[in-house]
């Protein structure tokens, strides 16, 4: 009955591709808005209804692959199974989410702006549900180069430095990746790029994992990106238009991530087994550096980049854990994350947007003024410290959990990271929010009806994910045990 | 052969064509339309229709390998004389003369694509070359044009020299100019075929622009009027690295690890010294004579590694290198201020011509979707492949980082930054479409280079 069905993998590259092409030839800022909600509302349905059709066996389901250059051994394979599901849910919620948040600003050029972010959502689709290395590669690229173009066009004062500074650093790691990608290409037993040749090649020696993962690694950890590999990380934050900077923290970052589960673990497990403690302990000081760091921060731009930092270091080191509730509580997160982080990003742009001040210590008192906005950016925070009944909470207590199994004293020093994260978000929260009003809030006017809707809409995503996760961990949860057989 | 005798028929006819006719928008289309019976005639010499069968001794011989080169340097051309012959024009009546040079370099380099035999190999690098210092110095009045002709006329004789010098060697020791016979008859490196092997690496090294022999590039590309630059920089470049890979693959493939160490060594300087020097160049013209350094690093790759990657890789090269590079020559010709900050808003004042103009640059710094990311990729996989050798590759990669850098700034300055004073630039219509087409193609290449390898491996 749903034999067509099988192909809708590819409909999600398609709809956004096609929805960005149109909206640039099309040159009209009306039409190119309506294109991109319409499009951005269309993949959504597209992964909702997957959540209803089938199983999520591990690289399994919804399997297509095209002919591509078969001399080489590419192909254009798609998957869209559990993990990929999840994060291709994220995706297509964020976008129209960005979309409709920024309904009502204006861009120069906005049918080359709304073409570049549909261009964006393309390469992000490709990028999780590759199953062929050199597509993953291609996507991996092709995401990175509209962001480029829209942070550098449509940026704050010193975009130009900022975002090409994040351009090369992501580059040099995709080249090593790509140089990664290569080497074990050549070792497969059939020559081919498919992910099922990589995960079960058999003629890498112990000694070549371990350089091969670093490669791969480094990329994957920029683009998280996790200490010592994030300082290009707040000033693109700060520098690039708020719509982008909720994709880049909310979606893009969960490539990394994302590498890690799928291109890295099971590729390398030899050198995977040798590296971890030196990777946990890397990832965890650098959790608390950032957190340190987010405390003395008087940006909310900024500060909100350094606990994101913090926040992506968790979920990478309970994924290098290797055990199952810790992965499968870092898959959740990282869609929770995406989500919590896109409400913080929103607030921050209403902020900004009506008093022109991100400093904040000169902000203040805007909960009199705006009772509403405080009240969903006081929920969307909790959520991100992870307080019960959010999704925040689930998350990190599974990650926390599978810790404590690897190690009590890893698990007590990310600990201390999270109380940190609970001191600075409500610090912000304290000095932004409550207290007195200042000359740049006294005109404060609450947020409007559409911004109440999609608020709206991300707390219910927060309160049902913090109650009852199931549903999603029944997706996800199979990839962890297939994962971490490879290890057994 | 088809392509060696009509190209020259062609130099003689466009060298008379100023008898028949004086308008020289006339010039291009004759060009043109030569050019594509010489597309058409190699193309029948492919599918096996040679038109003349001429007894060389065997020191000609076509293969599928040589014959694609031929028919991406043809294709080449042709994008270079659509695209700058307007700019070829404007050196008047006698313009018809560059046209007749160009298809007597054109020759030379069928020749080179054929060449089974020293002798041939140095003829053929002669007949490249002394139209090349022709067309350094065409701009008479131009004191830097000349110095450019001089210069690269003296070096160029130099290194001649050089190849002749290592030729005799070569023949010294093995008795015969016969690549396949050079080859063949090799046991143990005698220290005649040492220096021979030497002299020939320094010299091909100079043609093709390869530190440390690189030092006349950026000062003659600078100097030759830049509608020729463009010819030199690409066209040319490609026919010397053609040369290069397929002599030290014919003649000394078999001592491939006498010479590997040698040549890793000229590929790493290559690369560090044209990427590093290019990120402090100001003119967009020096900039790309410094790129043509760096992209000759790339390359030189392929003949380090010499197995059938590389042999793909080059020919993807040459096309992916030579449409991305004659394209902002293109544009860059119209503009006499050559800055980069020439280009500062030029997306908003020309839309059609900068995107073409950006997927040029995105070409040529490597990034996927366009064909300059497989030329690069197979480079590297040529390079993995012969003999696992990672570190080169991580050092290629590393400059290929460098590179975007210096790229990226020509895309900044057009798509990023405003300008208040600006030079007025018109671009004909047909200009427009070919390069929107030339960017096409670019793009079609880096999604399917396959196809232009299923012409290499027949």
């Amino acid at each position: 009955m749903f034999a067509a069905f099988d192909n809708f993998p590819a409909l999600l590259i398609w709809l956004p591709l096609l929805g960005g092409i149109l909206s640039f030839t099309i040159g009209k800022e009306g039409k190119a808005r309506m294109i991109s909600l319409i499009s951005s509302f269309l993949s959504l349905g597209v992964v909702v209804a997957s959540y209803f059709l089938s199983n999520s066996n591990y690289l399994e389901l919804n399997a297509v692959s095209y002919v591509w250059m078969p001399q080489i051994g590419a192909g254009f394979g798609f998957v869209l199974d559990g993990l990929t599901r999840l994060l291709c849910l994220l995706t297509a919620i964020a976008f129209p989410i960005v979309f409709l948040v920024t309904a009502k600003d204006q861009y120069k050029r906005s049918h080359a702006f709304f073409g570049l972010m549909l261009l964006t959502q393309t390469g992000l689709m490709g990028v999780f549900m590759a199953t062929d290395a050199l597509v993953f590669y291609f996507f991996w690229e092709l995401a990175l180069i509209p962001v480029y173009f829209l942070s550098s066009i449509w940026g704050g004062e010193k975009r130009i430095r900022a975002t090409f500074k994040f351009f090369i650093y992501t580059f040099v790691g995709s080249l090593l990746l790509l140089i990664g990608i290569l080497y074990v290409y050549m070792n497969t037993s059939d020559q081919s790029f498919s992910i099922v040749s990589f995960y079960n090649n058999t003629k890498l020696t112990s000694g070549e994992q371990h350089w091969l993962f670093l490669l791969f690694f480094v990329a994957f950890a920029i683009k998280m990106p996790v200490f010592p590999f994030h300082t290009w990380q707040p000033e693109a934050y700060e520098q690039a238009p708020t719509p982008v900077t909720m994709i880049l923290s909310g979606v893009m970052v969960k490539m990394g991530l994302f590498g890690l589960i799928r291109w890295l673990l099971p590729i390398f497990p030899l050198a995977m087994k040798d590296y971890q403690q030196g990777l946990i302990i890397m990832i965890t000081v650098g959790m608390i550096y950032a957190s340190l760091v987010a405390i003395y921060q008087d940006n909310i731009k900024r500060l909100i980049a350094y606990s994101s930092i913090a926040h992506i270091g968790l979920m990478a080191v309970g994924i290098l854990a290797l055990k199952n509730v810790s992965m499968q509580g870092a898959v959740l997160q990282m869609f929770n994350h995406g989500i919590n982080i896109i409400a913080l990003w929103i607030a921050a742009e209403l902020v900004e947007r009506q008093t022109g001040i991100t400093k904040i210590s000169a902000l203040g008192g805007i909960a009199q003024r705006a009772p509403k906005l405080a009240m969903f950016l006081v929920l969307s925070a909790m959520a991100n410290i992870a307080l019960p009944l959010t999704n925040g909470f689930v998350g990190e207590f599974m990650i926390f959990n599978g810790l404590y199994q690897y190690s009590p004293w890893i698990t007590a020093v990310a600990g201390i990271s999270i109380i940190l994260s609970a001191v600075y978000t409500l610090n912000m929260i304290k000095n932004v929010f409550y207290g007195e009003t200042v000359a740049a809030t006294a005109s404060f006017t609450d947020i409007s009806r559409l911004h109440v809707w999609v608020f709206i809409g991300i707390t219910i995503i927060i309160f049902v994910l913090g109650v009852y996760p199931t549903p999603v961990l029944n997706v996800i949860h199979q990839t962890a045990d297939i994962i971490l057989n490879r290890f057994n | 052969m088809n392509a060696i005798i009509i190209s020259a028929l062609l130099g003689v006819l466009m060298m008379y064509m100023g008898f028949v006719t004086k308008k020289t928008r006339n010039y291009t289309m004759v060009a043109v339309i030569g050019l594509l019976a010489l597309l058409a005639s190699i193309w029948l010499d492919y599918v096996g229709f040679p038109f003349f069968q001429i007894d060389t001794k065997g020191m000609l011989g076509f293969n599928s390998f040589g014959l694609t080169f031929d028919l991406v340097v043809v294709a080449s051309c042709l994008i270079y004389f659509l695209l700058s012959g307007a700019e070829i024009e404007t050196f008047g009546k006698s313009s018809s003369d560059f046209y007749a040079l160009i298809f007597f370099i054109l020759t030379g380099m069928f020749i080179i694509s054929g060449m089974k035999s020293l002798l041939i190999l140095f003829i053929g690098i002669e007949i490249v070359s002394i139209p090349l210092y022709i067309l350094a110095g065409s701009e008479k009045s131009n004191l830097k044009s000349n110095e450019a002709a001089l210069k690269y006329f003296l070096l160029g004789s130099f290194s001649t020299g050089l190849m002749l010098m290592g030729i005799a060697f070569i023949y010294g020791d093995s008795g015969t100019f016969y690549l396949e016979g050079i080859n063949i008859g090799f046991g143990a490196l005698s220290s005649m075929m040492a220096i021979g092997l030497v002299l020939i690496l320094a010299a091909m090294s100079f043609k093709v622009s390869a530190a440390p022999f690189h030092f006349w590039t950026p000062d003659v590309y600078d100097g030759t009027p830049t509608v020729f630059t463009s010819f030199m920089a690409t066209i040319v470049k490609s026919a010397g690295f053609f040369a290069f890979f397929k002599l030290f693959e014919n003649a000394f493939g078999s001592f491939h690890k006498h010479w590997e160490l040698l040549i890793s060594f000229i590929a790493v300087l290559t690369l560090l010294i044209g990427n590093i020097t290019a990120v402090f160049q100001q003119s967009l013209k020096r900039l790309l004579s410094y790129s043509s350094i760096a992209q000759a690093g790339f390359m030189i790759l392929g003949v380090y590694a010499l197995n059938i990657y590389a042999k793909q890789g080059l020919i993807l090269y040459f096309a992916v290198y030579s449409m991305a590079t004659i394209g902002i020559f293109a544009v860059l010709a119209k503009f006499k201020d050559h800055s980069i900050e020439a280009f500062n808003g030029f997306a908003k004042r020309h839309p059609m011509v900068s995107a073409a103009m950006l997927i040029c640059i995105l070409s040529l710094a490597g990034i996927p979707l366009t064909g300059g990311f497989f030329a690069k990729y197979y480079m590297l996989l040529a390079v993995i492949k012969y003999a696992k050798v990672v570190w080169l590759a991580i050092v290629a990669v590393l400059c290929a980082a460098i590179s975007v850098y210096y790229y990226f700034r020509v895309i900044q300055a057009m798509y990023f930054k405003d300008a208040e004073t600006y030079e007025e630039v018109e671009f004909s219509k047909g200009f427009k479409y070919m390069m929107i087409i030339n960017a096409v193609l670019l793009i079609l290449l880096g999604i399917h280079p396959d196809w232009l390898f299923s012409l290499v491996s027949n």
